[in-house]
């Protein structure tokens, strides 16, 4: 049996040859990265946050390193969608599903993106419900239920493409923002975004990020991004793309017994570069032949039947 | 696996120890770090400002501990660390990216403006290493000529050549950078070329480098914000500046030749044209 039958997976119809997908805000600027991902080995790609209008971003230090992870509070750089769509264009031919990531001020907002971004060849749309660092969108939307059922249901109004949720780990019950996604017809729920966080320098007493708080992401966050996708996989039954602190074979796999069906990569290719998807994908092939396996789907979930 | 840490990105405070007028316009402040003083030629640090910003900046000299950045004043954070004095608390991270690497017996090293304090670390470490570096410097004007003190000093005791070259012919060379190293090529072989400046340099002098075809390595410049290749702003093609660079050798700035010079990325990740 090949690797490739092994690994290959389904997700709200799109077709993964590999369970790995690149994160949003991770190097997807460019169609040119966005590519060279692709070519790493990734089984999809996000692209980073683009809204409406273009946006500049905070001012530096905008990604700062602390114990076990990264802070950062980047402020939603982006083109924005109009001139954004070009590097969507460019990816026409791209070998494996584009996903971009969108945001927006109000339904309406995220609805008229979503709309560009489909028209442009997006093969899905994950919906930033999440951001912890913008006032007004990102997680501003996405800790009250009842908005994120206002703008999935907008967008899903307005596209044909399969629409994803990115939740936000910063409220008190995860599960009814994913209940409500749901809810509103959402296809999948993509679990974690960044954990609100802080951190400040002794010396000077200067909060680090120019921003003083952000988001954090890497190793720190996985237990907790974890435990996220295994009470939303009760609660739901939309397919979970889990997110935080994946960087070898082992995180992924612990993801996907808990209830994903993929796992995205982000902060790990700051330590590992592009390699991690190659790494993380011959792992978790590794692991499903020598115990039995014949599919990556027949492990989604396993945690829960023990 | 390491753990979720690089010990480079590490942010450390440090003081101040002398700060340097160059130009009117720039200065060289000097700072104490081991990781730094271990620095490349070419490789850069995050220099943070507390509170106003953090900025990317190449190392200008590197030696027992003590090293230095040469910076000019463009902005917020580069005018308020200019204010900075002796004892002032800045925060790094680095030494990030990729270095100059050392080859051939004599070589040429070509410097426009602020492009020139990675080079002087260079021209450094070439002399250490045995190998004979041949230096162009141009700016604008002759009070925007960097190092011309130290390049000199250096002239009269280890007979370095160094050419200077400014736009208004104000001191050395009428001409900029480029028209000043077409001259020594055109009078002797050379094994390598170096060069820092801005794009429109680079791209000038990667075409001479091309048409003599000498080898070339060339130190980019394009935002950064992370500056360990996850961030994506610093792209140019399918390079990031921070980790694939920010010095490339020839092959690598022909993949990236329709950009080279022409078009770079603002804060907002568009695509503009360099001006």
């Amino acid at each position: 049996m090949h690797d490739m039958d092994r690994l290959g997976t389904e997700l709200a119809g799109l077709h993964l040859r590999n369970p790995t997908v690149l994160a949003s805000g991770i190097l997807g600027i460019s169609s040119e990265s966005l590519r060279e991902v692709a070519c790493a080995g990734a089984g999809a790609i996000t692209t980073k946050s683009v809204g409406l209008e273009p946006r500049e971003g905070y001012a530096n230090p905008t990604v700062v390193q602390v114990e076990c992870g990264l802070l950062n509070a980047m402020g939603l750089p982006n083109a924005g969608i109009r001139q954004f769509s070009e590097e969507i264009r460019e990816l026409g031919d791209l070998e494996v599903p584009l996903i971009v990531n969108i945001y927006g001020y109000s339904a309406e907002e995220f609805g008229k993106v979503a709309g560009i971004a489909a028209e442009s060849g997006a093969d899905a749309l994950e919906l930033n419900l999440s951001c912890p660092h913008v006032k007004g969108t990102g997680a501003e939307c996405g800790q009250n239920p009842e908005m994120v059922k206002d703008i999935v249901g907008e967008v899903k109004s307005r596209v044909k493409v399969p629409v994803f949720a990115k939740l936000t780990p910063n409220v008190a019950d995860i599960t009814e923002l994913a209940e409500s996604a749901v809810s509103a017809g959402v296809d999948a729920v993509t679990a974690i975004n960044t954990i609100k966080a802080m951190a400040i320098d002794v010396e000077t007493a200067h909060p680090m990020l120019a921003n003083k708080v952000g988001g954090l992401s890497g190793g720190a966050v996985k237990p907790v991004a974890v435990r996220c996708v295994y009470e939303i996989y009760e609660a739901v039954k939309v397919p979970i793309i889990g997110c935080g602190g994946v960087r070898t074979w082992k995180d992924a796999v612990e993801f996907m017994l808990a209830g994903a069906s993929a796992v995205q990569i982000g902060s790990a290719i700051a330590y590992e570069d592009l390699a991690v998807f190659k790494s993380v994908t011959s792992g978790i092939s590794e692991y499903l032949k020598e115990k039995g396996f014949r599919s990556v789907k027949e492990i989604v979930g396993m945690a829960h039947k023990r | 696996l390491s753990g979720w840490h690089i010990n480079a990105n590490e942010t450390r405070t440090v003081r101040i120890q002398k700060v340097e007028t160059e130009t009117e316009h720039a200065k060289t402040f000097y700072f104490e770090d081991k990781l730094c003083s271990l620095a490349e030629p070419g490789q850069f640090i995050m220099l943070w400002i507390p509170g106003v910003d953090e900025i990317p900046l190449s190392l200008s000299s590197a030696t027992n501990g003590l090293v230095s950045v040469t910076v000019k004043d463009v902005g917020e954070g580069t005018h308020t660390l200019f204010q900075m004095k002796q004892g002032g608390i800045i925060g790094i991270r680095g030494p990030f990216g990729t270095h100059f690497k050392i080859t051939g017996k004599t070589v040429l090293v070509v410097g426009g403006g602020i492009g020139t304090a990675p080079l002087m670390l260079l021209t450094f470490r070439l002399l250490k290493e045995g190998v004979k570096p041949v230096v162009v410097e141009g700016a604008k004007t002759k009070n925007e000529l960097l190092f011309v003190k130290q390049l000199l000093n250096l002239q009269r005791k280890v007979g370095l050549e160094v050419t200077f070259a400014t736009d208004d012919g104000s001191y050395g060379f009428k001409g900029d950078a480029t028209n000043a190293a077409g001259s020594v090529l055109s009078s002797r072989h050379v094994d390598a070329i170096y060069t820092c400046g801005n794009e429109f340099m680079t791209l000038k002098v990667y075409l001479l480098a091309k048409k003599n075809k000498i080898p070339l390595q060339a130190s980019l410049e394009r935002i950064m914000l992370c500056a360990i290749g996850i961030c994506g702003s610093c792209v140019i093609g399918k390079y990031r500046v921070c980790k694939d660079g920010p010095v490339f050798d020839q092959n690598q700035l022909k993949e990236v030749e329709n950009e080279l010079g022409k078009l770079t990325r603002n804060f907002k990740g568009e695509r503009i044209a360099i001006k």
